[in-house]
């Protein structure tokens, strides 16, 4: 369902005096060098990249959205990928310039980076710092060879080493990503390694379990027996194992996968957690935005092919994908399983405000007491949160307790 | 209209897929009853469902115009049977509108045990037999040790047998000279009051209810105010016709003719199979034997799986037996289920298909409960109950004596595979009749509880002999046994549609299959869950279903959510469509996979 945007939806500033709303911009770079076996992002493999192009693209398809979603403010930016980290640092400067021109920030947003470790320099580094860039989030997956071979990564342990000592000294916060719950991997094993991560002393820690999503070569390979991931009883003991090490060390878990230091927390993916408005810019990307007044909530999504979406903002100034308005159920849903992620769990004013209607609407009350009782959630005057028992299972226990 | 001289009514008879359908399109094409481009194979198998699965359900007939050698014009009317056992009715009351039978035997296999069964039914209608090797265009016939066997298993003189294949045509019109040659005429009584069979009558979408009639003696017109002599009803005849296949009228039946007549009914079960027709103003002094009716053999509980569904449920099977009268239903409730009806069926396949078609035809989702029998109850006041359902068992200090419905198996094995046979039937409780060979086939009679044959015999003798035993039954009345009813507990809760009535020295190893089975079908959940197999309080047999310990999907950001939320959507939507029990949630197709004893 697609249709062109003609109406504002949040064009309210200049005549109410009220709070400018804010807002998240993702931005989505949609190459790599090449494809990891695991990986099931919107990511394309390609000799060569008319970055220039593209760099005009995506400042034409913000300004587009800017009309659309205008009187906000924004709160922080994020480039993912793909590998963000083959961008030119000028298109990231022209980049987030626009955005700031466009949703104007009282305080200076987080503005976060995916890197691969794979050749960076100090040099490119401190250029993309240059740019705005004031978060690093490196794509460093483990820190055995055998493993990142295994993952078909494009880099070894002293390249991923290399690349977070470097991260650490240009930039005042940093992310790194790991994959565990790897073919094979043992508590001892992962227990190391997760170890020597912490060492390094970044503030934030995205920990993943691996997945195996349809459509990958893993995907492929474990249909033929060629690949087998840890059983249900290791990857919990793994998991569990990562919620101790980590809050020893001070990093605890703040989402399912995501560790920080109190105060480190990526406040862009928060915003997702929370509810909140985001656009979302280049080939493939999604953005949520509206609820203004009596305005619906728009769910956006772009083409995925990179030449598609670049030939479309050409003519028509964005990437003509699908703007599909959301149902309140649908909107309720989407807050209840994005915020329930969170260790804070859900804030019921909060909820109400972002979704305008209450939480317990979407919520079987039996089913949530019944679930209360078996401990797998708290469900307090003013908040309700899953415990680490029930979010173990938090797929399935949203699917009891949802109405 | 022709005379009786020059008719001959014939039903095409076989084991299953033996080639009937394929010869009737051969026999169709050489009279040219349809044009080339009207022709498809297997033509007379009209309904989805038998073009689907490559067989015949329903008997179908054909008028036939055939130019003979001996210069004269015959009317030839072809009724092509079903082979499958459970549609065994539909043969024996398509023998009853024929003088003769073409015996239809594959080459390559040799006689069966429906070719057997077959072969007596017409034997028993006096039926003038001819008998056709057919597929004789496979490297794999072998028309000489065919021969040998027919006569030595079915004492039938297979001299004259005729060699041809349905699929080249070679032979074709040995067996059209054959036909006019070797089956008598009929000889009915033309001043006589008018005497039809009703044969058959379904629902048609552009005729209304249609009649199928063999007439005996007399004429049926156009006009004619006719009676049913058992049915006490009497009817306008709207229009006569004959089937060439598509229908045409004609003015009217006479003598030895087969035929339909349409008048204003409204249900196919006001028409009674097997009734007399005849004229009101001039009735005949006696009715014809008719026959009986088929019974339903096998039961069970047919349930919306939306409960909203229950009246659409009820419309469609009252339109379905508009149609078809073969198959019972009554409302039944269930305390696990909700309502819905209680089914009777000739057997399992026919179960299968009465199930597809109200899915299909009438969009409907159904849950089917496991499939019982007939039993009797002799009960301590001295009455004898019927139960249709184990749920409805009387309590165990009511009950006096418990029967079971028992049968008369024929089966046909090649010698290798006799032992897997025997134990087979050892395991269900048979008791053998009879071991005769013929060759290197064995020829098996044994005694079977129905109950133990219901549900999977046939799938489990197909697969241990890899497909080449053949079976029929005949119904033989009921035995009593020991005989206890098996629940089912899940999380604590008994599961009414899951209960059967089983032979105590069979109880155990059936409870334990079957929570075995229940623990794979069941998904895991939140909690453990207990499943459990009881007779009375005690408990034989149990399993548990570990509770779910880790299911989280790792990374969900801004790009995830659409296709999160639409997940969740469906599964909350997939929930809703799962019944529960004590908190836990059976899928729809457990209740009768849970039943497939198969492979254990
Ligand atoms: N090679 C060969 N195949 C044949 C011949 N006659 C029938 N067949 C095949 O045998 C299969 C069964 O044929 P049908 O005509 O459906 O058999 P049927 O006896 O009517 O089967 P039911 O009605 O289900 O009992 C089909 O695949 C036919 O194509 C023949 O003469 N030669
Ligand atoms: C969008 S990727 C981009 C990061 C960057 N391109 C890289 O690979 O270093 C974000 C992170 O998701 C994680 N990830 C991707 N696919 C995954 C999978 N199938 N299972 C678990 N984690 C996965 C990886 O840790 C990856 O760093
Ligand atoms: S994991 Fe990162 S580098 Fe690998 S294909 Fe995905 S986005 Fe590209
Ligand atoms: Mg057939």
């Amino acid at each position: 369902m697609s249709r062109p945007v003609s109406r504002p939806v949040n064009n309210v500033g200049s005549h109410r005096k009220v709070k400018p709303s804010p807002i998240a911009v993702y931005v989505h770079w949609p190459f790599c060098e090449s494809k990891c076996p695991y990986c099931d992002f919107n990511i394309h493999v390609r000799e060569a990249v008319d970055a220039d192009a593209f760099t005009a693209a995506y400042l034409k398809e913000l300004d587009h959205f800017a009309e659309l979603v205008s009187g906000a403010t924004c709160t922080s930016i994020f480039f993912g990928g793909g590998t963000p980290s083959l961008m030119p640092a000028s298109a990231v400067a022209a980049i987030i310039e626009r955005i700031l021109k466009r949703w104007p920030a009282a305080d200076l947003p987080e503005i976060t980076l995916e890197a691969n470790p794979t050749s960076v320099e100090a040099s490119r580094f401190r250029d993309y710092r240059q740019a705005g860039v004031n978060r690093l989030s490196v794509g460093v997956q483990s820190l055995r060879d055998e493993s990142l071979k295994m993952l078909g990564r494009g880099h070894d342990a002293a390249e991923a080493r290399r690349a977070m000592h470097l991260a650490l000294e240009i930039f005042a916060r940093v992310n790194f990503d790991l994959i565990y719950a790897r073919p094979g991997q043992t508590t001892t094993e992962w227990q190391g390694e997760l170890e020597e991560v912490l060492g390094y002393g970044a503030g934030h820690l995205s920990l993943y379990q691996l997945t195996i999503e349809r459509g990958t070569a893993f995907y492929a390979a474990q249909k033929r027996g060629e690949l087998v991931v840890p059983d249900e009883d290791t990857a919990l003991a793994l998991y569990d194992l990562t919620q101790n090490v980590t809050t020893r060390a001070g990093l605890p878990a703040y989402e399912i996968s995501n560790h920080a230091r109190a105060g480190e927390e990526c406040r862009h993916n928060l915003n997702y957690w929370n509810g909140g408005a985001y656009i979302g810019i280049g080939p493939g990307a999604h953005g949520r935005f509206g609820g203004f007044g009596a305005a619906p909530w728009l769910a956006s999504s772009l083409p995925r092919s990179p030449e598609r979406w670049l030939k479309a903002v050409d003519k028509a100034d964005w990437g003509v994908g699908d703007l599909i308005r959301l149902s309140s159920r649908q909107r309720a849903l989407e807050i209840l399983m994005m915020g329930l992620r969170l260790a804070s769990g859900i804030d019921k004013a909060r909820f109400a405000a972002a979704a305008g209607v209450p939480v317990e609407e979407i919520l079987s009350a039996a089913a949530t007491a019944r679930a209360a009782e078996s401990q797998l959630l708290e469900n307090h005057q003013d908040r309700i949160v899953v415990t680490p028992k029930g979010r173990r299972v938090l797929d399935r226990l949203l699917v009891e307790i949802v109405a | 209209m022709p005379a009786q001289k020059h008719i001959r009514n014939f039903a095409i008879i076989a084991h299953i897929d033996h080639g009937k359908s394929t010869l009737a399109d051969r026999l169709i094409e050489a009279c040219g009853g349809l044009s080339k481009r009207e022709m498809k194979a297997q033509v007379l198998d009209s309904m989805d469902i038998e073009r689907e699965r490559g067989i015949t359900i329903k008997a179908q007939t054909v008028r036939l115009d055939y130019q003979a050698k001996d210069g004269e014009s015959y009317a030839l009317n072809l009724i092509d049977t079903p082979g499958h056992v459970d549609f065994s009715y539909e043969v024996n009351r398509s023998l009853a509108a024929c003088e003769g039978s073409l015996l239809v035997v594959d080459a390559s296999q040799g006689v069966e045990a429906q070719t057997l069964a077959n072969v007596y039914q017409a034997l028993e209608n006096n039926h003038e037999i001819i008998t056709v090797l057919n597929k004789i265009d496979l490297p794999a016939a072998e028309p000489q040790r065919v021969r040998r066997q027919i006569e030595d298993v079915i004492g039938l003189d297979a001299a004259d047998a005729i060699e041809v294949s349905a699929k080249t045509g070679q032979g074709i019109d040995r067996i059209l000279e054959a036909l006019v040659e070797r089956l008598p005429a009929p000889a009915g009584k033309t001043e006589a009051p008018l005497r039809a069979l009703l044969v058959d009558s379904w629902y048609d979408a552009y005729l209304g209810i249609v009649i199928l009639v063999r007439v005996v003696d007399g004429y049926l017109k156009k006009g004619m105010k006719i009676s049913m002599m058992a049915a006490g009803t009497q009817h306008l005849v709207e229009q006569v016709g004959v089937f060439r296949p598509k229908p045409q009228t004609v003015g009217q039946l006479g003598p030895g003719e087969v035929g339909f007549f349409t008048a204003a009914i409204k249900e196919v079960a006001q028409t009674r199979v097997g009734d007399t027709v005849t004229e009101a103003k001039r009735p005949t002094a006696e009715a014809l034997p008719g026959f009986k009716p088929a019974q339903a053999v096998v039961f069970c509980g047919l349930f919306p799986v939306d409960a909203d569904d229950y009246n659409h449920l009820r419309e469609s099977l009252q339109r379905l037996r508009l149609n078809d009268a073969s198959f019972t239903y009554q409302a039944e409730t269930s305390a696990a289920l909700g309502v819905g009806f209680r089914c009777g069926f000739l057997g399992m396949l026919h179960l299968e298909i009465i199930r597809e078609r109200l899915q299909r035809e009438f969009d409907l989702d159904l849950i089917t409960t496991a499939p019982s029998v007939i039993y009797q109850i002799e009960m301590t006041n001295g009455q004898t109950i019927e139960l249709h359902n184990p749920a409805d068992m009387p309590e165990a200090v009511k009950i006096v004596q418990i029967s079971e419905p028992w049968i008369d198996a024929t089966i046909l094995v090649p010698d290798e595979y006799l032992g897997a046979i025997l134990k087979l039937c050892q395991d269900r409780r048979g008791r053998q009749q009879q071991l005769t060979y013929a060759g290197r086939r064995a020829m098996l009679v044994y005694h079977l509880p129905l109950n133990e044959v219901v549900y999977d015999f046939y799938d489990r003798l197909k697969s241990v002999s890899s497909g080449y035993a053949s079976f029929d039954y005949t119904h033989h009345g009921y035995e009593p046994g020991d005989l206890v009813k098996l629940k089912i507990l899940v999380n604590g809760e008994p599961v009414d549609a899951l209960s059967m009535l089983v032979h105590r020295q069979h109880a155990a190893s059936r409870g334990r299959v079957l929570c075995k089975r229940l623990k794979d079908l069941i998904p895991r959940m939140l909690f453990k869950i207990p499943i459990q197999a009881a007779i009375g309080g005690k408990i034989i047999a149990r399993e548990t279903i570990a509770a779910l310990r880790k299911d989280v999907t790792a990374k969900c950001y801004g790009g995830d959510v659409t296709r999160k939320r639409k997940l969740l959507e469906k599964q909350k939507a997939g929930k809703k469509r799962m019944r529960t029990f004590g908190k836990v949630e059976i899928p729809n197709d457990a209740f009768v996979a849970a039943l497939k004893m198969g492979e254990d």
